[in-house]
């Protein structure tokens, strides 16, 4: 019955498969010679909600079946008794998306937000993109919420007002109910079911929006839905998922990254009490996308025994082609691989010609190393293999990748892969790779039992698909007042698109276009270039992915400039940003990547950006306060994800060369907050993960092994190593939602190592800071 | 056999005693608050209390806590309402929450120690729980609520 679909129909979307799309989008860069781009990015873009979203068709003959119940919207249903159904299709991870996107539902539906019940969707392709990924849950499905909720409003005024036989607009909705505006008389959506799930389904432009002055829920603290749950230790993780008769396994995987089960024994495995069977799993093929790495599992009646029984197998291992890595080879590798020129991914001007004339230039080279996610829970799944479907329950960020993957691994449909989304225990980016997902399926297949494959923390921090690894060049031309005239910038880093078109060298476009090719400042001479490195392991994103290295060389070498000029980083920011302006990349041979948005919807603003960079001066009365001594004021402004952040950061040293840092102030424009204190709680958390980056964080490879293996040695920061006080603001706007949970990020790394800077004397350029001897 | 009290009731075990008290809570008594982070006793995310004290359950075995009483965060308080908890939702610290029982543990084992803790007093005992999601500043604030104190 179309009466029970959901506003116009529209044409179907091609539908794009998620790894299709990834790999589509490595090998589509892999000749470039220069980067011209007209191809999307990947990160949520393709199923754009609001054109999917409210074409898709809604169980019309449950609604006609059952009129007490309704479900006018995949992500809408009311029970009998009122009950308003939200389903969550995006993954909670502690962003609180699972609470947001909810209560933008609710607010426009005029819901009593206590009746709401938030439902955690399956995986599935009806709700459109569900990789909870590149910070756009807001961005892209606010709209879908919205329409959502006032198109069920609607509903319930009509259904009220011909029961009443008054006009529609003799009524309105108020908290679960509709009142008649004359005779104060009211319905609640439970009387008014079984009319309005009967009635036609307005048109979008009969819609008429809550404006913001009506929201009940929007722009309010709003707690996270789990929070109770949470505290009282009942919040059901991926971790906490039990299915009746399931074997507990655990894998041993090849030690370097490319390396296969020559033989093993099994014996002593075997002998432990509790200890099952033991099962070969083959090594990925390539391209390695969300594929298993292979090994050997031992599975079990408990996790201890399985753990013991592990520590006793004997596996001979193949040579593979990286066991002769090594990072500290890297490291050379890639800060020679930038001194050459690389792939022009940017090119404004004549930077050569500039360099020649200019008074004075001034160059400098960063290194970031490999990182690992290291969420708290570390990768672990259940999946049951039965009658040629799987059922899964697992922490991941991205549902319909497991489908793919474990469909792909199976060999079934992916539509026979029920995923079930339990609360993540941390992301970060780690958990929209479902390799460990596929590892329980293919172990059910094996076995026949339900499995859930446990991931120890040593596995975690060796089998990751690291953060990148990268080396930068920079080169700037001043006047002989110290006015930039021309800025190189080259970056050389293993790519991500090499997890998924093995061999790849350079970026793909999301990779390039975080940082390297959008500089915003007013500068005649632009030149930036991606030199070649291949990959000896897995590559994947990791929050704020390449802005996180590409901020720390760009700002860094900003506040180089300005000490080399005798001014400080935010004045000579402000005067490199020059006037006002949405910056036109086009013109430098660039189509920005923009996260895969529309650069008029999303331009690339300079005012916003000069904005938040002022507004955290004046907080922090940075450039005013006195740095030296050990004490010392540093900052950051950058784009990424759409936001506009600055960040000041002060940090004392001591006599022991002893980090602290007392106080961090970061002003944020997001554009529209949805649900302000979660979005505050975010920059708090991205300037801890900041300092875990800047101060502490390194993985790195000797033969092919990763020497890091628990929080002994690869540390992220503690409650005395974080930020004492972190100050968020959140700038007020009217402008689309952007992103929030890793635009913070990227800002804390320079920040820091330039208050470093001010503090000591000592520029940072190779990170971690803890491997510089700062007195 | 190893008898112990789990959140007040008396337990009975004939398994390996070498276990960790972690995986029997978790796998043995289906009490899941407590979590796996490390293995190590590195990250806090195991905290329960063993008498009144914070250990780390990943790094004890079943047999050392044999005669012992031990408190899981499922025992912390019937309803949610121990002053830690109170504090928790109060000042909204959890992001993804996995960490958080641990570090209310933690917390409640300082408190009963030390009711008006100071400042070092606090980072020490809360320096052993590992946060990814960088809930800090509000886990401090949530400590000194709880305890009254002035943030």
């Amino acid at each position: 019955m179309s009466n029970y679909t959901y506003g116009e129909s529209r044409p179907a979307l091609e539908r794009v498969s998620e790894t299709t799309r990834l790999a589509q989008e490595a090998y589509a860069n892999y000749d470039q010679s220069v980067q011209m781009l007209d191809r999307r990015g990947f990160v949520g873009t393709v199923l754009s909600a609001s054109a999917l979203v409210l074409g898709v068709a809604v169980n019309p003959s449950e609604a006609t079946a059952a009129p007490t119940t309704w479900q006018p919207s995949v992500y809408l249903g009311f029970e009998a008794d009122g009950t308003v159904v939200i389903m969550a299709h995006r993954s909670e991870m502690g962003t609180s998306s699972r609470t947001t996107l909810p209560m933008m539902l609710a607010d426009e539906l005029e819901a009593d937000w206590k009746k709401v019940r938030v439902e955690q969707a399956l995986g599935d392709e009806k709700y459109g993109s569900q990789n909870t990924d590149g910070s756009c849950s807001v961005r892209d499905f606010g709209m879908a919420m919205h329409k959502a909720g006032a198109t069920a409003r609607t509903m319930f005024e009509r259904a009220a007002a011909q029961k009443w036989g008054v006009q529609p607009g003799d009524v309105a909705a108020d908290q679960g109910k509709v009142v008649n505006g004359k005779t104060k008389k009211s319905l609640t959506y439970a009387e008014l079911l079984p009319i309005a799930a009967k009635m036609e389904v307005p048109k979008e432009h009969e819609l008429r929006m809550k404006t913001p002055d009506q929201y009940k829920l929007i722009g309010k603290k709003v707690p996270m839905l789990d929070e109770h749950n949470i505290v009282m230790g009942k919040a059901t993780f991926g971790m906490d998922a039990k299915v009746p008769g399931m074997l507990v396994a655990m894998v041993e995987r090849p030690p370097v990254y490319g390396s296969k089960v020559k033989s093993f024994d099994n014996t002593a495995a075997l002998a432990v009490k509790g200890v099952q069977k033991t099962v070969e799993l083959p090594m990925f093929k390539q391209p390695h996308l969300f594929q298993q790495l292979g090994g050997v599992a031992v599975l079990g009646d408990s996790t201890w025994a399985v753990m013991q029984g592990r520590k006793k197998l004997k596996i001979d291992w193949e040579k593979s082609p990286n066991d002769s890595y090594n990072s500290a080879d890297e490291k050379k590798f890639l800060l020679d691989s930038v001194l050459k020129p690389g792939k022009v991914v940017r090119n404004r001007g004549d930077v050569d010609a500039a360099f020649a004339t200019s008074a004075k230039t001034h160059e400098a080279n960063y290194y970031a190393p490999l990182l690992s996610h290291a969420p708290m829970e570390p990768p672990v799944a259940v999946a049951e293999f039965k009658n040629g479907k799987v059922e899964t329950w697992c922490p991941t960020q991205n549902p319909q990748a497991v489908q793919e993957a474990v469909a792909a691994a199976m060999g079934i449909p992916k539509t026979d892969v029920i995923c079930h989304v339990t609360l993540l225990g941390g992301g970060f980016g780690r958990k929209s790779k479902p390799d460990y997902v596929v590892e329980a399926a293919l172990l059910s297949k094996a076995t026949g039992k339900p499995v859930k494959v446990i991931w120890t923390r040593e596995d975690d921090i060796k089998f990751d698909y690291y953060h990148t690894v990268s080396g930068m060049h920079m080169k700037a031309g001043m006047d002989a007042n110290g006015k930039l005239n021309s800025w190189l910038f080259r970056s050389a880093f293993p790519p991500i698109a090499s997890t998924f078109a093995p061999g790849m060298q350079y970026g793909a476009e999301f990779e390039v276009g975080m940082g390297l090719n959008e500089l915003p400042y007013d500068i005649p001479n632009i030149r930036g270039e991606n030199c070649p490195a291949p990959n000896h392991l897995r590559l994947g994103w990791m929050r704020a992915v390449a802005h996180v290295y590409h901020a720390f060389g760009i700002h860094s070498f900003l506040d180089e400039l300005a000490v080399l000029n005798n001014t400080n980083y935010a004045d000579y920011m402000l005067k490199s940003l020059g006037p006002n302006r949405n910056i036109d990349l086009s013109k430098d041979g660039v189509k920005p990547w923009n996260n895969g948005q529309p650069i008029s919807k999303f331009p690339i603003s300079t005012g916003r950006l000069r904005r938040v960079l002022e507004q955290v001066v004046e907080q922090s009365g940075y450039g005013k306060q006195k740095s030296g001594n050990g004490r010392g004021f540093g900052i950051a402004a950058h784009r990424s994800f759409l936001s506009y952040i600055a960040s000041v950061v002060e940090v004392e040293v001591d006599k022991n060369g002893k980090v602290t840092i007392p106080n961090v102030w970061t002003v944020a424009d997001c554009g529209t907050v949805v649900n302000p204190d979660r979005v505050v709680s975010q920059f708090e958390g991205a300037a801890v993960f900041g300092t875990s980056v800047a101060m502490l964080g390194e993985i790195s490879a000797a033969n092919g092994r990763i020497q890091q293996s628990n929080f002994n040695d690869y540390q992220v920061a503690r409650l005395t190593e974080s930020p004492r006080n972190i100050q968020v603001s959140i700038v007020p706007s009217k402008e689309p939602a952007a992103g929030v949970g890793e635009p913070g990020v990227p800002v804390i790394v320079p920040a820091i190592t330039n208050a470093i800077f001010a503090a000591t004397g000592k520029r940072v350029r190779d990170l971690p800071v803890r491997r510089t001897k700062l007195v | 056999m190893i008898e112990l009290k789990v959140n007040g009731q008396t337990r009975k075990f004939d398994g390996d005693g070498d276990m960790p008290l972690l995986w029997y809570l978790r796998e043995e008594l289906s009490l899941t608050g407590s979590k796996f982070g490390c293995g190590m006793g590195l990250c806090g995310a195991c905290t329960v209390h063993q008498n009144g004290e914070a250990i780390r359950s990943c790094v004890t075995p079943v047999k050392a806590v044999a005669g012992k009483h031990i408190t899981t965060i499922e025992g912390l308080s019937p309803n949610g309402t121990h002053p830690c908890q109170v504090a928790w939702e109060k000042h909204g610290v959890a992001q993804c929450g996995y960490c958080q029982a641990g570090q209310i543990m933690q917390a409640a084992a300082l408190l009963k120690k030390t009711p008006k803790p100071n400042d070092e007093q606090i980072d020490a005992a809360m320096n052993g729980n590992i946060c990814r999601c960088g809930t800090y500043t509000r886990i401090r604030a949530a400590v000194k609520s709880a305890a009254g104190v002035k943030a």
